[in-house]
């Protein structure tokens, strides 16, 4: 299935779009509101955009200064090329420790890298400990959201799950009794926890720390609890000093939910007395995808969210329709790189209105790469032939002064005529809208007419 | 100051008047408009399926018929748009005789011809359909998502010279209405779920004519309200300007 079936599938429950559609928009209001309480706004992406572009420039020094300092912090680390290497390390550390059960806040990297899965195949019990993340593995669905993970759900919805597989009553529905009975649920799961995995927002060269941000502190308990602490992060994690991170944690909360800075910002230095603590780093097509010059960019995604939040399209399709990790702009920019078959619907899947690019906090030209995509997906041999050719014709015409004028006096004609003549794109177009009525006089009769 | 008027391919064809409105509002102010008759199409529905190089025709064709002209103006701010951000990308150094002088008409009208007056009147209630390109790329208007900014807009501040201008404002002043070209019909759902919740806001505000900067926002809208009776007029910027609507 490519992104307009699956979207048409959720857009077909029109209240429920449109409320998915107003819960996004208020996200996005509040974000503006936190924007226009900051006159640097604009200076300040600037400056994180700078910063994010010297750190990919020069990353592969970064990375092996942050490694140096995470050792001398007494930090081990490794390197994983791809997602079943990052699988089986963290699997590896894991059995050295005999942990059975662990716990683990939210990381983008391992719903990229599947470790879920692939530590529940061999006999390890992994409990997602942010609250929507909570929900979705609950109901055995993906996240949609890369903040936000269960926005796709009412809380009727949230309430029937939590009924099934927590024994909650079924009528209850009320937010704050849903959180509670979660938390509760939770707490027993910190406490019995062998192992916490973290994911990771920052990494800083200098210091050798890795920064975690949430708002619910699960990441710091999931940390602090058990004796064994993990921590994944993807290459493009790295900042270079210390002094960078305030322009990241404040472009960060302000741009995803319209918080001044995150409830919780942790800085993890070194492993706790008598505890372990790793940092697994991985590439997995990220250093390939820093080697294409139009692409690149995206790599200084700090994961905010805004961009999916602005998208009239997201808001609209909600996240499962993008099939990605990673859904949104950002993800139909990102998916691409990795399996451009599988995903050569998704820079389609954009009016190219430019939103995301304008709320984006590191400046990335998200809407540019969805139109170079588009090209390189038509080079690849990827997308819709059909259309390709009639393209092709288009551009034969359109440099031509004649075939044009004759083509729009066909064109005239055959909106004129009867709708079953009309190519099938024309049909498409009459399910749901009129055509304008045709004149009786193109501009250029008339443009003749007036020049007399 | 001779100018080269483009007219969109699908403007030409189906709404002349906007042309025409376009034709006489340069004239009423002073400017020497030619239409060279050999023009055709920006290239813009090739470049954003995917198909740069056949887009590159079209380009090649555009700066040929428009380089000689002192300015290139255009009543459809995604034209504009594609010739000063694509052309570079698709034709090189061959787009540079006509990127620079290559104006939406609002934009014209504002900061080249420096209108401070207009003659005409409008007795209808007015909403802006912002049409993306005209505001992200050429930057017509500061847009939401740029709260930090001084607000301004072009439309805006051109419609308020019209007599009797009364301007309706919208809960998502800005907000794609989900045209997007072949968006419209590869995403047929999407595209008409975005125009619906725009003739909505458009409504809640008791808007009874839409003016946009492209008429292509306002097929699409136009063709939704016109199938669901929602009884809402829409008309290019330029016709309002001219005085077409008092
Ligand atoms: S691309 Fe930009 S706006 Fe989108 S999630 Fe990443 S940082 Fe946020």
């Amino acid at each position: 299935m490519k992104h307009p079936e699956a979207a048409a599938g959720f857009v077909a429950d029109s209240a429920k779009s449109s409320w998915h559609d107003q819960a996004l928009w208020g996200v996005r209001t509040k974000r503006d509101a936190a924007v226009s309480a900051i006159p640097e706004w604009e200076e300040l992406r600037e400056q994180g955009a700078r910063i994010k572009a010297w750190s990919l420039a020069h990353l592969d020094d970064l990375l092996v200064q942050f490694e140096a300092q995470c050792q001398q912090n007494g930090i081990v680390v490794h390197w994983a090329a791809d997602g079943p290497e990052h699988n089986r390390i963290v699997h590896g550390i894991l059995a050295k420790h005999r942990v059975k059960k662990l716990v683990k806040s939210k990381s983008m990297l391992t719903e990229e890298c599947g470790l879920n899965e692939h530590l529940e195949a061999q006999g390890m019990e992994v409990i997602d400990t942010d609250l929507g993340e909570r929900i979705v593995q609950l109901r055995h669905e993906p996240p949609s959201h890369i903040v936000l993970p269960a926005i796709h759900l009412q809380k009727e919805e949230i309430a029937e799950t939590f009924h099934k597989t927590m024994g909650t009553p079924a009528d209850m529905t009320d937010e704050t009794e849903l959180t509670r009975a979660a938390r509760k649920d939770l707490r027993e799961r910190f406490l019995q926890a062998e192992a916490g995995v973290t994911g990771v927002n920052f990494a800083v060269a200098d210091k050798g720390i890795v920064v975690v941000c949430t708002n619910e502190g699960n990441a710091d308990l999931g940390a602090g609890l058990p004796r064994l602490h993990i921590a994944c992060m993807g290459i493009e994690k790295i900042i270079p000093k210390f002094d960078h991170l305030s322009v990241f944690t404040r472009l960060l909360a302000r741009s995803a939910t319209g918080q001044p800075i995150t409830v919780y910002t942790s800085h993890f230095h070194k492993p706790k007395p008598g505890g372990e603590m790793h940092v697994v780093i991985v590439d997995n097509g990220r250093s390939a995808l820093l080697g294409r010059k139009d692409f690149r960019r995206s790599l200084g995604c700090i994961r905010c969210g805004a961009c999916m939040n602005t998208c009239p399209i997201y808001r609209r399709s909600g996240g499962h329709s993008y099939m990605a990790t990673v859904p949104g702009p950002i993800g139909s920019t990102l998916a691409p790189s990795k399996d451009p078959k599988t995903h050569d619907s998704l820079p389609f899947a954009s009016t190219l209105c430019g939103s995301c690019t304008d709320v984006c906090p590191v400046k990335i030209d998200l809407h540019q790469q969805l139109l170079a995509w588009r090209g390189e997906l038509v080079k690849m041999g990827y997308g819709d032939r059909k259309k390709i050719r009639s393209m092709k014709l288009a551009g034969k015409v359109l440099s031509s002064p004649t075939l044009y004028k004759l083509a729009g006096i066909g064109a005239r004609i055959a909106l004129r005529g009867p709708r079953f003549v009309l190519p099938s794109e024309a049909k498409k177009w009459l399910t749901n809208r009129d055509l304008p009525p045709v004149p009786a006089e193109s501009f250029r009769a008339r443009y003749r007419r007036h020049q007399k | 100051m001779r100018v080269g008027l483009f007219i969109p391919c699908y403007v030409d064809q189906f709404f002349p008047s906007a042309g025409m409105a376009t034709v006489e509002l340069l004239e009423n102010h002073g400017c020497d408009v030619a239409f060279p008759e050999a023009q055709t199409c920006c290239g813009q529905p090739m470049a954003n399926a995917g198909c740069s190089g056949d887009a590159a025709a079209a380009a090649r064709h555009f700066v040929d018929t428009f380089s000689g002209y002192d300015y290139v103006v255009s009543p459809s701010g995604s034209c504009v748009a594609m010739v000063k951000h694509q052309y570079p990308k698709i034709v090189g150094n061959a787009a540079s005789s006509v990127v620079s002088k290559t104006y939406e008409i609002c934009e014209f009208l504002l900061d080249v011809v420096k209108v401070t007056q207009l003659q005409a009147s409008c007795s209808k209630l007015v909403a802006i359909q912002m049409a993306c390109h005209g505001t992200r790329e050429l930057r017509l208007a500061t847009g939401s998502e740029r709260p930090a900014l001084p607000t301004f807009s072009k439309p805006r501040q051109l419609l308020e010279m019209v007599d009797g201008m009364q301007l309706v404002e919208l809960q998502r002043p800005d907000e794609c209405c989900g045209f997007g070209g072949l968006f419209s019909i590869d995403e047929v759902d999407v595209s008409c779920a975005m125009g619906d919740d725009k003739l909505s806001d458009f409504q809640q505000a008791r808007a009874e004519l839409v003016v946009s900067t492209d008429m292509s926002c306002l097929m699409h809208l136009g063709g939704l309200s016109s199938r669901q009776d929602r009884g809402l007029k829409f008309a290019h910027i330029a016709e309002v300007l001219n005085g077409d609507w008092a």
